[in-house]
């Protein structure tokens, strides 16, 4: 899996590598989580990532929250203690109509790694995908 | 389950003895008829229409000044948070005699006043040791499917019966708060700790109009009582994140409920001696992925600092409890909340994956008494199975008996810890209730393609084929062709799929497109679930789950001090009784 991963990427730079939820974190401890060897890897580099789109505040957005299952909640609308801890923030590369928070989406952007505040939401956030899009699937 | 809770500036308590004309009058901190223990500490706040001048104020209790009164001087603020209002603060008040105290505030033109017991135990310490169960929105019906699917019923007759069903006093509790009659964890927890009622999202404070969440009048809780007068330990212990509201009314003060840093940071300042339960996330400094805070402590360092042993799991917490110098003991085991019995020990859902180590209750509770039990002045121990209400929310009933049986197994273990000893007050109550109820059952093997066809009621109902509980005492399968048929008196648009979910905890309404506050039916449940019911909601929109009911609650204890309930009693009495069996007040 790993390995077949990183041919696809040595072999097409301009395609992009998917990355599932369940690959992000390498290790899930009380005491933190741990990237996993595939996020290391494909930081700065083009991914496609399956998820649901998080009710987000407003109707056009280029900011949004991808998550492994449909939120139930608007986690913006109640405290941050609502979010899984395994979510990926999306900064789209041009503002768009948001989708069901049922409807599976595909994103793609660049994967960037690390502890991040938004500046303009305070939001914090793990991972991230830049000048990315989606599509409905 | 947090909900999201309208916080309303000011919900005022009902202010008795209004003279003519006062449609402005001022706001009174405690509220009227309040039940204060003697010698516990609160703050009084008298908050006023408009801007007054301090010269023209005239605040008394029973005739005399206030500072005259309390012995201390009161702070008045002219323009509270820069509004056009002021009011008169007096932080730590206490009242020693027993009695009633009437405080009396004048602005020159509107009087208000509000009337106070302060009471005292009548009678010495009875009780050297308090453990207090806290069944999370733990209806009658949860006890009673308990029953049946641990213990097994036969021709009407229950096999034997839970640990709880043999307490010997009982009483039916009033849930509401000074804003509601409906209320919710942290309201109905705090005046279980405090003795204090106020308002929903509110922990320890009364809700006044301070726009800090943290600013608001406090109330003593009794953790904070009797380590102060009596020297005992503290011992937390829950199924939910620590912060949640019901640990979290051990010790915390906060107008909202959510405060989840502030009240991780109040819980080291509280050293409770145990702290036992999910919610590391808010300990973890903001760098570390998985954390929820806004700077870079770690909060599982300083508790280390402060001397606490560190547990991330059954093993170690059971370590570090049996070794006879652990005075302090810190238990963090999921990063939100931990996952309930049906997922852990037999369906594998939920986060029992990342998280495969997480003890049960019944072996958190164990090992607190093991670490409260060295300090001989006793302790208080408040043991909460939080997952009952959690799974109440989402209509997802199988798991929220499992959380009753593990109350009740948890149960168990301190009944057996105090049996020969009748010197522990112990205490098993709900804190608000669930519009649940249990209608007979649902048989696959009735006729019909319609779900609703094969659910039986009466005689049809017969009896459910769980297979028998296995040691732990829960039935190994909940899947079975003849099972209960659960439903709630509210709830939000969704599917009524008659069966169990197997695949994970009900999620029974999601967001509607471009409408954060608007939910309406999950539709995965409907194309798996051939037969099922789309169910329109009859709750506003804006709740994705099932809300409290307001119907009574049932409370069982035993032990010293526990014959104080019967009948029906104020959720007030809780702290009351608690109180008294300790000999406090006097």
């Amino acid at each position: 899996m790993l390995a077949a991963g990183g041919a696809l990427v040595a072999t097409s730079a301009s395609a992009a590598t998917p990355l599932r939820f369940d690959q992000l974190y390498g290790a899930w401890t009380v005491e933190g989580l741990r990237f996993s060897a595939e996020v290391e890897k494909l930081t700065g580099q083009e991914v496609a990532m399956r998820g649901f789109m998080a009710p987000p505040l407003k109707a056009e957005a280029d900011f949004f929250v991808l998550s492994r299952e449909p939120m139930a909640l608007c986690p913006f609308c109640s405290s941050n203690a609502d979010w899984p801890p395994d979510i990926v923030v999306v900064y789209l590369r041009r503002q768009a109509t948001p989708v069901d928070a049922t409807v599976p989406i595909e994103t793609r952007g660049r994967l960037e790694r690390g502890s991040w505040t938004d500046p303009a939401t305070g939001f914090v956030s793990q991972l991230r995908l830049r000048d990315a899009a989606f599509r409905t699937v | 389950m947090r909900r999201l809770l309208a916080t309303t500036a000011l919900l005022g308590g009902l202010v008795a003895g209004l003279l003519p004309g006062a449609a402005s009058a001022q706001t009174i901190f405690p509220i009227n008829r309040a039940e204060i223990l003697a010698g516990s500490r609160f703050d009084v706040k008298v908050e006023f229409a408009g801007v007054v001048a301090r010269d023209a104020l005239r605040v008394t209790l029973n005739g005399k000044p206030l500072d005259e009164a309390f012995g201390k001087a009161a702070e008045f603020v002219e323009r509270e948070d820069g509004q056009a209002a002021s009011s008169l603060v007096l932080r730590d008040a206490v009242l020693a005699t027993p009695g009633r105290y009437v405080l009396q505030a004048s602005d020159g033109q509107n009087t208000a006043s509000v009337s106070w017991e302060v009471y005292a135990a009548p009678g010495q310490r009875r009780a050297q040791n308090v453990i207090l169960f806290v069944g999370d929105g733990m209806t009658v019906a949860n006890v009673t499917a308990a029953r049946i699917l641990s213990r097994g019923i036969e021709e009407g007759r229950y096999r034997s019966t839970l640990a709880m069903d043999n307490l010997p006093r009982m009483a039916t509790v009033g849930t509401s708060g000074s804003d509601s009659i409906a209320t919710d964890s942290a309201n109905s927890a705090a005046a279980y700790n405090t003795g204090h009622k106020s308002a929903v999202n509110a922990l320890n404070v009364y809700a006044s109009r301070a726009r800090g969440t943290l600013d608001h009048p406090k109330v003593e809780t009794i953790a904070s009582l009797v380590r102060r007068q009596l020297g005992m330990s503290i011992g937390i212990v829950t199924t939910a994140e620590i912060q949640d509201a019901t640990p979290a009314a051990v010790f915390a003060h906060t107008r909202r409920r959510n405060d989840y840093i502030p009240i991780t940071d109040q819980l080291l300042a509280a050293q409770p001696e145990v702290v036992m339960g999910g919610g590391s996330a808010s300990f973890l400094p903001r760098s570390t992925p998985g954390s929820r805070r806004a700077d870079e402590r770690n909060m599982i360092d300083a508790f280390r600092q402060a001397g606490y042993v560190f547990g991330d799991s059954a093993e170690s917490m059971t370590a570090a409890a049996a070794d006879p110098n652990t005075r302090r003991l810190l238990g963090l085991f999921n990063l939100g909340n931990m996952d309930g019995a049906l997922d852990r020990f037999y369906l594998r859902q939920g986060t029992v994956g990342r998280f495969p180590n997480q003890p049960d209750l019944t072996e958190q509770t164990r090992a607190a008494l093991q670490v409260l039990s060295r300090n001989p002045a006793g302790f208080f121990l408040m043991v909460e199975s939080g997952s009952i209400d959690k799974f109440n929310h989402p209509l997802d009933w199988e798991r929220s008996v499992y959380e009753t049986i593990m109350l009740d197994n948890a149960l168990k273990v301190a009944l057996d810890w105090a049996a020969n000893r009748d010197d522990t007050l112990i205490v098993v109550v709900p804190d608000h209730n669930h519009g649940m109820s249990i209608t007979g059952t649902v048989d696959d093997n009735r006729p019909g393609t319609e779900m609703r066809e094969k659910v039986g009621v009466y005689e049809q109902a017969g009896f459910p084929n769980y297979p028998a509980a296995d040691a732990r005492g829960y039935p190994p399968r909940v899947d079975v062709s003849r099972r209960l048929a659960v439903f709630f008196a509210n709830f939000p648009d969704y599917y009524e799929t008659f069966r169990p979910h197997l695949e994970g905890p009900n999620v029974p309404a999601v967001a509607q497109q471009g409408q954060a506050n608007r939910f309406m039916a999950n539709e995965r449940y409907r194309e798996a679930n051939p037969g099922g019911l789309l169910r329109e909601g009859n709750i506003p929109r804006s709740n994705a789950q099932a809300v409290h009911t307001v119907d009574d609650v049932i409370l069982r204890a035993t032990g010293p001090g526990s014959e104080r309930f019967q009948g029906f009693v104020d959720n007030t009495m809780v702290f009351r009784a608690m109180a008294e069996a300790l000999g406090l007040g006097r």
